[in-house]
């Protein structure tokens, strides 16, 4: 949690600083992420696995020319049909495995883990 | 509709048959097809008598909404298909829309696909939903539409000129990575709605996705439609018809025949063609002979049904 990207840097020293730490321990942790893209193309999720954290906003946005949805298969949400470039977009709160596809081509599926 | 949409949808209907090549009629006799070149059977004065009377027409994936590169005119086509079937010399008993009716599931799409069909002569218009027609985050703008006919359930059964028409739902108990599946009460209410019924009644089995699998990749199937073809193997005709795919797939097994229907929108790729099965784009002077209807007529001796497609 130190070291968000996204917070606002009040001096030219933190910044000195952030890069340091960055080159040093690339592998360090980030922060939750804010918001998390899934591109739906080519009749797939890409990614297919997601790995994220508790509060997380995941964003859909259809890529492809055919409508998708994205459905979680626990009935958790449900998005309406989405045209080329129409996004949707939903908060993981609680933790867990959730298994999502496209009610109109239900072979294509992605796994989000909430950690 | 205002009278520049009419000349508009008019000159795309003549556009359209200009382009549009001869379809294949198909008699079926003892479960064996026959094919006829459909130029010739409409050349014949006859062809009435020779062919049958006609008993319904199979529409299916018009996807009004749709307005890609695929075809951008989705509503001139659909008008093409009415005018097609209002000029017929007999006009059909019915109507039998096998789904997507709609692109996206919204109110003003399936309002005008209404105002489309109200155009039809044909007074009884029967429909099963299509993933597209149901694809609402509610799902409800299908139903509220159309459901009254099976009182919400999706799946109902209607007689008429002594053949039993059953229709299914196969687009709403989708699981992930799955292929579509009737389920189980739908399983058992059609068991007992054939269980009424003679061996000798000609039949007609309604659904939007396959039910034989064509190829389970692109979800082109039923999981669990095997139940329901074991029980429809004792009846002397049967037809079962399908959308979804697009293009014109058959096959016969013993006294069945299985059929999905070209859509009046866009082409889709033959299976396992491309990444996916989206909408497919060919030459403009082309998208016309890849489109179409299916006409059913029936023929008295022996009892049963002849298939026949035409091209928009």
């Amino acid at each position: 949690m130190r070291h968000r990207a996204n917070r606002p840097l009040p001096t030219a020293v933190s910044v000195v600083a952030l890069m340091l730490v960055s080159a040093v321990a690339p592998a360090a942790p980030p922060g939750p992420p804010e918001s998390t893209r899934i591109a739906i193309k080519d009749f797939m999720f890409t990614p297919m696995k997601l790995t994220t954290h508790v509060g997380a906003v995941v964003t859909w946005v259809n890529q492809d020319d055919e409508p998708h949805t994205t459905v979680s298969a626990t009935g958790l949400f449900r998005s309406g049909a989405l045209d080329t470039d129409m996004t949707y977009t939903f908060k993981f709160d609680k933790r867990g495995t959730y298994q999502v596809f496209c009610s109109i081509h239900p072979q294509m599926t992605a796994t989000i883990i909430v950690e | 509709m205002t009278d520049d949409q009419t000349l508009k949808g008019r000159r795309n209907a003549l556009k359209c048959m200009a382009y549009g090549g001869a379809g294949t009629l198909f008699a079926l006799a003892g479960g064996v097809f026959t094919p006829i070149d459909l130029a010739i059977a409409a050349d014949s004065k006859d062809a009435a008598k020779s062919f049958g009377k006609p008993l319904f027409v199979q529409l299916s994936d018009t996807h009004i909404g749709f307005a890609k590169d695929a075809n951008p005119d989705v509503t001139g086509t659909l008008t093409s298909a009415i005018d097609l079937i209002n000029a017929m010399s007999q006009q059909p008993a019915l109507i039998i829309h096998t789904g997507d009716i709609t692109h996206l599931s919204k109110p003003e799409e399936f309002d005008l696909a209404g105002q489309m069909f109200s155009r039809i002569r044909a007074t009884e218009l029967h429909t099963t939903p299509g993933e597209h027609d149901v694809a609402d985050a509610a799902v409800s703008e299908y139903f509220s539409r159309f459901g009254k006919a099976s009182a919400n359930r999706g799946y109902y059964s209607f007689d008429h000129s002594g053949v039993h028409f059953v229709s299914l739902i196969n687009v709403l108990t989708f699981k992930a990575g799955a292929l579509a599946t009737l389920g189980a009460e739908q399983l058992a209410w059609v068991t007992a709605d054939l269980k009424a019924r003679s061996s000798s009644t000609p039949i007609v089995v309604f659904a939007h996705m396959p039910l034989w699998t064509i190829y389970e990749p692109w979800g082109w199937g039923t999981g669990d439609a095997d139940q329901l073809l074991q029980q429809l193997r004792r009846f002397g005709s049967v037809t079962v018809l399908n959308g979804h795919i697009h293009q014109i797939v058959q096959k016969v097994e013993g006294n069945m025949t299985f059929h999905t229907a070209r859509s009046t929108a866009y082409p889709q790729p033959v299976a396992g063609t491309a990444a996916g099965p989206g909408p497919l784009k060919v030459p403009a002077e082309q998208l016309a002979s890849m489109l179409g209807i299916t006409s059913v007529s029936e023929v008295k001796h022996p009892r049963s049904l002849a298939l026949s497609d035409t091209t928009l």
